[in-house]
């Protein structure tokens, strides 16, 4: 009955997307919706694993880190694939710069001229960075690194001191520069099938290039560069 | 797949002489291995050439990067499992499913934890789906690079997935008149994560815990992962640990500032989640030449993120004429689907191409097509008609056409 009970409760509010929405499924209608499996995950439990944060800052933890306190950690753990400045070494990615340089022919995406939302940077450094040992830094130190990332930016001065009230209040230059809504299908191609166009002529061909590694034989190792 | 073995018919006349009529084979004069000599079966070694393969210049490292399946030796729809194309942010991690934990909390009525056991007493579907990286010939905006179908088209791959439907679960746990979104996260040092609205939600993802039936394999998510289909592959987060209902999207940085497609006027267009129909024809192709002139069959696959494949048309003069190539059955919604059509070749240069129309109607778009619209910087979703120049000794470029 508690199911039944629950699953009446989606339809009204969803269907407003693009999609067609279809009704929960309801295999058996005794049986529906409640199998009771697994356990109850308990307030600490789910603390534990509940990392994510979002623009409006929900989900940053307590704790603080400066833009000084940051230059000394991001020395330590991230300069040597991202550069003392975050210029990138390699092909590790860059992370400043490029400001201004979206709509140029060879856009520079990095988190001060792409990056909607600051609490990204906290979110990202925090579960996945530094690259070999992630989710090893202190919550202060990813503050620390985040106000250090966006300073180096030009985002944040330098006596920024970063925490769960003054992230979410950071804005970002590229904030605007999204449209959250798919546009597609932006192409309208016909199913012409006889004389559709008068003449033909290949532009480019990747014969000849050398970039494309062996697809016989094992694997190809080699760095074609 | 059918790959290495047939080069053997080039020594025909000398060494192996009595392996052919009227000569009786040496396999068949004696006896082979027993069973159960590899108690988990490998392809034969004379198809040790066919495997996945990587860019070595591609990416920084390995442990974040991918590989490509060999579109070139695959006959049918479905992608064996240790040839499915990989993409890993953080590497391969080993999962001990005893110890695995799914957590379904936030705005839910009931949050629980459910071990692998757990998950597989719900009931199950088993879907045949694509999933396919949007990044799939990203290399090719600005030209040509890539003389290869593998490495051009090969970060697409479709399994017979098997699982719970992620409806089910959000029953089982109650959605609360505010949750709108999902946040799913993988339990790789990545810790992977996706929003996905809740209208996909409930229409036809699975909690999918094998692939063609046997378990996942470990580099597709071992032991649990979604399965979003159609949707753009990145947002099938494997190695799932965590399920976590918001009303608002979380802006996570595979949302941001990666799965984003740039356009020349320096906007970006997010949440594109969708994979377009695309098709490709997978021989010839520069892998696979022709020898000689004679009949050939053209063979391909086409598939659509918006449902079925309606129909495939194949060109071979660069798009001035086409004609319409024949479907193979089963043609299922969201998966690959074969194409072929019977060509006899003059032997003289042609540039072929295949263009899908899937069930809504939509048309593949021609490169220059998709170019004018979003530039040459948008990276993902790049679903244009692709060129081979059959040159006239039977060997195959990819190019591109002004
Ligand atoms: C061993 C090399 C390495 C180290 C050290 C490292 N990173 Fe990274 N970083 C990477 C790689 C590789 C990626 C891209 C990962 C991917 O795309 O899956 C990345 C991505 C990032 C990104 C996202 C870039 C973008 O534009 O999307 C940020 C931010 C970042 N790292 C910050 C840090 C910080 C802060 C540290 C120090 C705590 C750090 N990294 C240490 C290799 C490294």
């Amino acid at each position: 009955m508690f199911s039944l009970v629950r699953s009446f409760r989606y339809p009204a509010g969803l269907c407003f997307g693009l999609w067609m929405c279809t009704l929960p499924m309801t295999a058996t209608a005794e049986s529906a919706g409640h199998y009771g499996y697994g356990e109850t995950a308990t307030k600490a439990q789910i603390a534990g694993w509940d990392i994510d944060v979002r623009p409006d800052g929900k989900g940053l933890p307590d704790g603080s880190g400066s833009v000084d306190e940051g230059m000394k950690v991001f020395e330590t753990y991230c300069s040597s694939c991202h550069g003392a400045f975050g210029e990138g070494m390699g092909r590790y990615p860059k992370l400043a710069g490029g400001d201004g340089t979206l709509a140029d022919d060879r856009p520079e995406k990095t988190v001060g001229s792409y990056w909607p939302y600051a609490s990204t940077l906290w979110d990202y450094i925090h579960r996945a960075m530094p690259f070999f040992a992630p989710q090893s830094l202190s919550n202060d130190q990813v503050y620390a690194l985040t106000a250090y990332v966006l300073n180096l930016n030009y985002i944040v001065d330098g006596d920024f001191v970063a925490n769960k009230d003054t992230l979410p209040t950071v804005k970002m230059p590229n904030e605007d520069g999204f449209i959250w809504q798919d546009p597609r299908p932006d192409t309208d191609n016909k199913r012409c099938m006889h004389a559709c166009k008068d003449n033909v002529t290949v532009s480019d061909s990747a014969a000849n290039k050398n970039l494309t590694p062996s697809t016989t034989g094992p694997l190809d190792e080699g760095l074609t560069e | 797949m059918v790959g290495s073995a047939f080069s053997g018919f080039a020594k025909r006349a000398s060494a192996a002489e009595t392996q052919y009529p009227p000569g009786i084979p040496a396999w068949t004069r004696s006896l082979g291995a027993g069973v159960v000599a590899d108690p988990y079966g490998m392809p034969s070694p004379f198809e040790k050439g066919v495997i996945r393969r990587n860019v070595p210049w591609l990416t920084a490292e390995k442990k974040s990067s991918v590989s490509f399946s060999p579109l070139q030796h695959l006959k049918g729809i479905i992608t064996p499992n240790g040839l499915f194309f990989e993409r890993h942010h953080a590497g391969r991690p080993e999962i001990d499913p005893q110890q695995h934990r799914l957590m379904i909390h936030g705005l839910v009525e009931r949050p629980i934890i459910l071990s692998m056991e757990d998950l597989q007493r719900f009931p199950s579907v088993s879907q045949i789906h694509f999933i396919e990286c949007p990044a799939n010939g990203g290399m090719e905006w600005r030209g040509a690079q890539m003389n290869s179908l593998q490495f051009l088209h090969g970060m697409v791959s479709c399994a017979q997935w098997t699982g719970v439907r992620l409806s089910t679960l959000m029953q089982e746990v109650g959605i609360r008149p505010e949750g709108k979104w999902v946040l799913a996260e993988g339990a790789d040092g990545a810790a992977m994560t996706r929003s996905i609205p809740l209208e996909k939600v409930m229409d036809d993802v699975i909690v999918a815990y094998a692939q063609n039936g046997e378990a996942l394999r470990p580099e597709q998510g071992y032991p649990v992962r979604l399965v979003v289909p159609g949707w753009e592959g990145n947002t099938n987060v494997k190695w799932l640990r965590r399920l976590e209902v918001g009303d608002k999207p979380w802006m996570q940085r595979e949302e941001t500032s990666k799965y984003t497609d740039l356009m020349p006027d320096g906007t970006a267009r997010g949440f594109t989640w969708i994979m377009d129909a695309k098709s490709v024809i997978t021989s010839p192709c520069p892998e696979m030449p022709l020898k000689g002139k004679g009949i050939y069959q053209i063979e391909g696959l086409a598939w659509s993120g918006r449902g079925r494949v309606k129909a495939v048309d194949i060109s071979m003069d660069g798009g001035r004429n086409w004609q319409k190539a024949q479907l193979q059955e089963p043609v299922i919604s969201k998966a690959l689907t074969r194409f072929a059509l019977e060509w006899n070749w003059d032997g003289k240069p042609a540039l072929l191409q295949s263009r899908v129309v899937d069930e809504t109607g939509y048309v593949q778009p021609t490169l220059a097509q998709l170019k004018a619209v979003r530039g040459t910087s948008s990276i993902y979703h790049k679903n244009a008609i692709q060129t081979w120049q059959l040159n006239a000794d039977g060997s195959v470029d990819n190019v591109q056409l002004g």
